[in-house]
Parts: structure tokens; C-alpha cells; sequence
């Protein structure tokens, strides 16, 4: 039922994006396609949470432009970006007495009139059950733990159909389960949709994502792989900090391990 | 819609038709209920002449018109306080928080002074208040809740000074007191129909919203990412709800409490759900002012007392006892 048939692309082409005067987005572009995973790096105020909000069009940029299968996104109308691109925001709270299942079916907000389908709500609960929420559909959202919220979201999401996911920070305030569990969740999804995800943790993006941004101040530093990205020098320029890169002897992914004075 | 909600809904039809035929009955003249019942139906059905001609007339033209009125009035404010309080996301937000009955006030004043229309002037007025509020709002195309609660506060206080000084000035100082208490003592069919035209258009009007309310609760960044063009739903829902309060306002004065605690009330019992809160709050707004207009009228016979004194009188300490009962939605 989710599978979104079309093959999905974005292009961000030569994006700057100014905020009252102050530049905070220098010459972006991206490509990506169905099946990329793709994780954001970079120091605090690189311009992480910008760029996924330009992409999904909230913030509207002077200059570049953002691509959906093709299609500008500046010509199209709110309800067909929602049906492109579902976001899952930072730090979500909801404080009204909603069920978790009318929250996932907000998602389908860009299909309905006022007044749900049988089809609306069977997607839904698809959502639901692709997140792991679908026992709680029937608890008020007020009432759910940090992570159950966050897959909530990410099944609202799910339920736009959409062909990208942006998430900004899905992991930062969930414990070490949680944030392998939602982690988990996102590569499984990524084989049919193009997942853009900020991510702070460097070694949970090494390990989880197969494509890696590196942000400063505005700027791509280096795109691509991983091995590519998460190298002593990047992640020196980009962090400030010095860091000893080794193959992790489990998961033969990458390990970044600060160097720590020691005391 | 899960059936408990649609039991709420049915209930208060119910209630209303039910309240609409007994304060009918109420009045100096006593009719019983059966006879009401009857006279109303004999309009559309054919009922053998139990009553007399002095009966009809009281009950046709004479107490219906003002159950009436109050039914549109109650059911006005209820739907514009719920829409407001929804989109501005504020629990102290009531139809008249930017500037509308303010406005309606200074066109009243003025109305009585140089013996105008005051149905029209007072509409007229609101109007133009809560547009010049809406564009003193506006910044670059957006219409920020902040800027466009502060600016309705600002603008309202400017209009009340303005109201102050024409009473203080007036020859007619009672009549503008009076009216600005709120009271239904001018109901008429011609006022029953103008404003049944505005209410129902707009009340309904505001209920094609109530999905696209839901989503503003989680906040307009979250709307914005689920397809709602948020300007759009802003100035859709203030153009109705201003038309249907500024309609009521113009035939009833400054009723106070019903916009403000009916949508509240309605919440605790309904849950946030705009597609099941704005019916139940239009329904319980007319059903709680049809009430309070009537004991308004009854309770000093011959005399009566501006409604605006009772709704608040008999509805604040309702509304505290809920508070205290259950304080577990987000509101209240």
C-alpha cells in the first residue's frame, strides 16, 4: 500500500538562503534518489535545520532553487509539496487531547475535505504498523513516551505518502534503544523513499546512512560516502575537534573517537 | 466521528428543540408546552385549532422571534469563540478578543446619538474594525496570532475610549448602556431572517475548516508541512467568524461569556476535535443563551434584565465548578 510507484529525485540546485541579512546557506546542491539514505552533519548553527526547511519550502529562498521529480518547487501548492515531502520536526509537542490515531491521520491532511476516507484511514494505520504504533492508536497522544511520539510522527508522516522523509534530530533526546530503533525503522524506509535525516550522533550516521553531508557555516564541506566524509581533517575543520577514526571490528563500519585530554 | 461524539451532537439537537418549544411556553402569559408544540407545527402540518387567536399571536410574534434571535445569537458567538480560541490557539480568546464588538460598540453609540439604524451601523463598524485590525496585523503577506491579538487589544481599548466619550457626551446615555450589557429586547421576524441568512452561511462556513483547525492546533510550522496554506485558513476563518459575530453583535449587543466558556465546555465534553466541537458549541451556545434570555425576561416580570448580566451570573460558576471537576485538557 506504500510503495510510491513513481521513482522519487531531488535536486537542490545552487541554494542560498539569507535570514534578516545574514547569510545562512551558501551554494548548495544535492541530488538524491529513491533508496538514499542520507544523514546531515555539522556543528551547531551550520545550517542543518535551514536546509531541511527549505527544502520543504516553510523558509523560501532568493536565490536556487529546490527540485521534486523535476518539478519546482516554488509552482507547486502546499497540499502537492505535502504529498512529495513529509517532515518530521525537532522537538514535537503536542498539547490537545488527540488520539494517536487522529495524529497520523492529520496526514493525509493534503488528500482529504474536511472529513475522512475508509481509504484515509486504512492508510493510516498501514503507517502505523510500518512505524510499530499501531497498539497505540487508540491512546491519547498527550499520554505517550518520547520515542512512541517520535514514531507517531514518522507514521504521520509515512501517511502523506510521500516520496522524501526530512527529519531533523530524530534521535537527539531518545535513549540508546530508541535511537537504534528509530534508526532502524529509517534505513528500512529508505529503501523506497529518499530519508534526508540531521543527525548529531557521527557514529550512528556512519553506520546507518549510506550518504553523508558535512555542513559549515552554511557550506557543504564534503558529500558522499562515510569513508569519504568522516575523515580527521573534515571533521577537525568542521567540529573544532580532533578525532581518531577507526573501523569499529563489529559492524566494519567507521568509529569517530574524540581525543580526549587526559585528566 | 466515534459514536460517543455523535451521541453529544444528537443530544443537543434534542435539547435545543426541546429548550426552543418550553422558554416559548415561559413568559407573563403561560401557554402550556403542547400548545406551543402545536402552534409551531401547524405551520407545516395540518392540526385541528385547539388554541386561541391571543395564543397564536403571542407565540408567532411575539416569543418565537426572540427564542429565535437568541437560538442565532448563542449559536454565533459559541462557533466564532470556538474558531477563535482554535486559531489563535489562545484559551482566552472569545469572538470579540480583535476589536469586533468593540467596533460594533462605537457604531451603536453613534447610531443612537444622530438616530440612526443601529442594526446597521453597529455591523458597519465591526467590520470595519476587525479589517483595519487585520492589516495593522499583516507584515510582509503574514499574519502573526501575536501581532493580530496585541493590535485587536490596542485597537479595541482605542474604540472603547471613543465609546466612553460619546456616552459621556450623549443625551441618550441609558439607551447605550443598555444595549452594550446585550439583550434580545428588539427581536423581530426582519431581524430573525437577516441574521439566519449571516449565521447559518458563516457557521457553516467555519465547520468546512474544522479539519484544517485540527492541524493549526500542532502548531503552524507542523500545518505548514502537512499541505495547509495557513494565511489562507487564517483569513478564511476570521472573515466568517467576524461576519457571523459582527451579525449577532448588531442585533444583541454585547452579550459576554458565551463565546468564551461555551467552546470550553464543549471541549471537556467532546474532546479537541473541531468537526464534532464547533456543532456542539453553535448547538450549546443557543441552547444556553434561548435560557438565560428567557430567565432574563422572567425573573423581575414585568421589568427584565439585559441577558449579558444573567450568562455570566449563572455561567461563570458553572464553568468553575468544571474547571475544578477535571483539569486535564490543555485549556482548562
Amino acid at each position: 500500500m506504500f510503495e510510491n510507484s513513481e521513482f522519487s529525485r531531488l535536486e537542490v540546485r545552487n541554494l542560498d538562503f539569507y535570514y534578516n541579512g545574514v547569510q545562512i546557506l551558501n551554494q548548495i546542491n544535492i541530488n538524491a534518489d529513491n533508496g538514499d539514505f542520507i544523514g546531515i552533519i555539522g556543528a551547531n548553527g551550520s545550517g542543518k535545520t535551514t536546509l531541511l526547511k527549505v527544502i520543504s519550502r516553510v523558509l523560501k529562498p532568493k536565490v536556487g532553487c529546490v527540485f521534486v521529480d523535476g518539478k519546482n518547487i516554488n509552482e507547486m501548492k502546499s497540499r502537492e509539496i505535502a504529498k512529495n515531502i513529509g517532515v518530521v520536526p525537532q522537538n514535537i509537542s503536542i498539547n490537545f487531547d488527540f488520539s494517536v490515531e487522529d495524529i497520523v491521520l492529520m496526514g493525509r491532511t493534503p488528500y482529504v475535505k474536511n472529513q475522512e476516507t475508509i481509504e484515509d484511514i486504512a492508510v493510516a494505520r498501514e503507517a502505523m504498523r510500518q512505524t510499530n504504533t499501531y497498539h497505540l492508536k487508540d491512546r491519547l497522544i498527550t499520554e505517550i513516551s518520547g520515542g512512541e511520539m517520535q514514531r507517531v510522527i514518522i507514521a504521520r508522516a509515512l501517511a502523506q505518502k510521500p516520496g522524501i522523509l526530512l527529519l531533523d534530530e530524530p534521535t537527539s533526546h531518545l535513549d540508546l534503544k530508541y535511537q537504534i530503533e528509530i534508526l532502524e525503522l529509517l534505513k528500512g524506509l529508505s529503501k523506497k523513499l529518499i530519508v534526508i535525516a540531521v543527525i548529531h550522533d557521527l557514529n550512528l550516521a556512519a553506520h546507518y546512512c549510506d550518504k553523508i553531508i558535512l555542513l559549515k557555516k552554511g557550506e557543504i564541506l564534503s558529500n558522499g560516502t562515510p569513508q569519504e566524509v568522516l575523515t580527521h581533517n573534515n571533521i577537525k575543520h568542521a567540529f573544532d575537534i580532533s578525532v581518531e577514526i577507526i573501523t569499529n571490528p563489529l559492524t566494519n563500519s567507521l568509529f569517530v573517537l574524540p581525543i580526549l585530554e587526559k585528566t | 466521528m466515534n459514536r460517543r461524539k455523535r451521541f453529544v451532537i444528537i443530544a443537543l439537537v434534542i435539547l435545543l428543540v426541546l429548550t426552543i418549544i418550553i422558554t416559548t411556553a415561559i413568559g407573563s402569559t403561560s401557554i402550556p408546552p403542547d400548545i406551543v408544540s402545536k402552534i409551531l407545527l401547524s405551520k407545516f402540518l395540518s392540526i385541528e385549532k385547539t388554541w386561541t387567536a391571543g395564543q397564536e399571536v403571542i407565540v408567532k410574534d411575539i416569543r418565537l422571534p426572540r427564542v429565535l434571535l437568541g437560538a442565532l445569537v448563542g449559536a454565533a458567538l459559541g462557533t466564532a469563540g470556538c474558531a477563535m480560541q482554535g486559531l489563535l490557539k489562545n484559551p482566552m480568546a472569545d469572538p470579540y478578543i480583535i476589536g469586533i464588538s468593540s467596533g460594533a460598540a462605537v457604531g451603536a453609540s453613534l447610531a443612537f446619538v444622530l438616530l440612526l439604524p443601529v442594526q446597521i451601523v453597529s455591523f458597519v463598524f465591526a467590520a470595519i474594525s476587525i479589517f483595519v485590525v487585520y492589516n495593522i496585523s499583516k507584515v510582509g503577506g503574514k499574519v502573526p496570532v501575536d501581532t493580530l491579538l496585541l493590535s485587536g487589544i490596542a485597537v479595541g481599548s482605542l474604540l472603547a475610549a471613543i465609546t466612553s466619550l460619546i456616552i459621556y457626551t450623549a443625551g441618550v446615555p441609558h439607551q447605550i448602556i443598555f444595549w452594550l450589557m446585550g439583550g434580545l429586547w428588539t427581536a423581530d421576524w426582519e431581524k430573525v431572517k437577516i441574521s439566519a441568512v449571516m449565521v447559518i452561511f458563516g457557521v457553516l462556513m467555519i465547520y468546512k475548516q474544522g479539519w484544517n483547525l485540527n492541524v493549526v492546533l500542532l502548531g503552524e510550522e507542523q500545518a505548514s508541512y502537512l499541505g495547509i496554506d495557513i494565511e489562507h485558513v487564517k483569513r478564511y476563518v476570521l472573515l466568517f467568524a467576524a461576519l457571523i459575530t459582527a451579525a449577532a453583535v448588531s442585533v444583541s449587543g454585547i452579550i459576554g461569556f458565551v463565546g468564551l466558556i461555551i467552546p470550553h465546555i464543549m471541549r471537556i465534553l467532546t474532546g479537541p476535535d473541531h468537526r464534532i466541537l464547533l456543532p456542539a458549541s453553535a448547538l450549546a451556545g443557543a441552547i444556553f443563551l434561548v435560557s438565560t434570555d428567557t430567565l432574563a425576561r422572567a425573573i423581575m416580570e414585568p421589568a427584565e434584565l439585559p441577558v449579558g448580566i444573567i450568562t455570566a451570573l449563572f455561567g461563570a460558576p458553572f464553568f468553575i465548578y468544571l474547571l475544578r471537576k477535571r483539569r486535564k485538557s490543555s485549556y482548562v
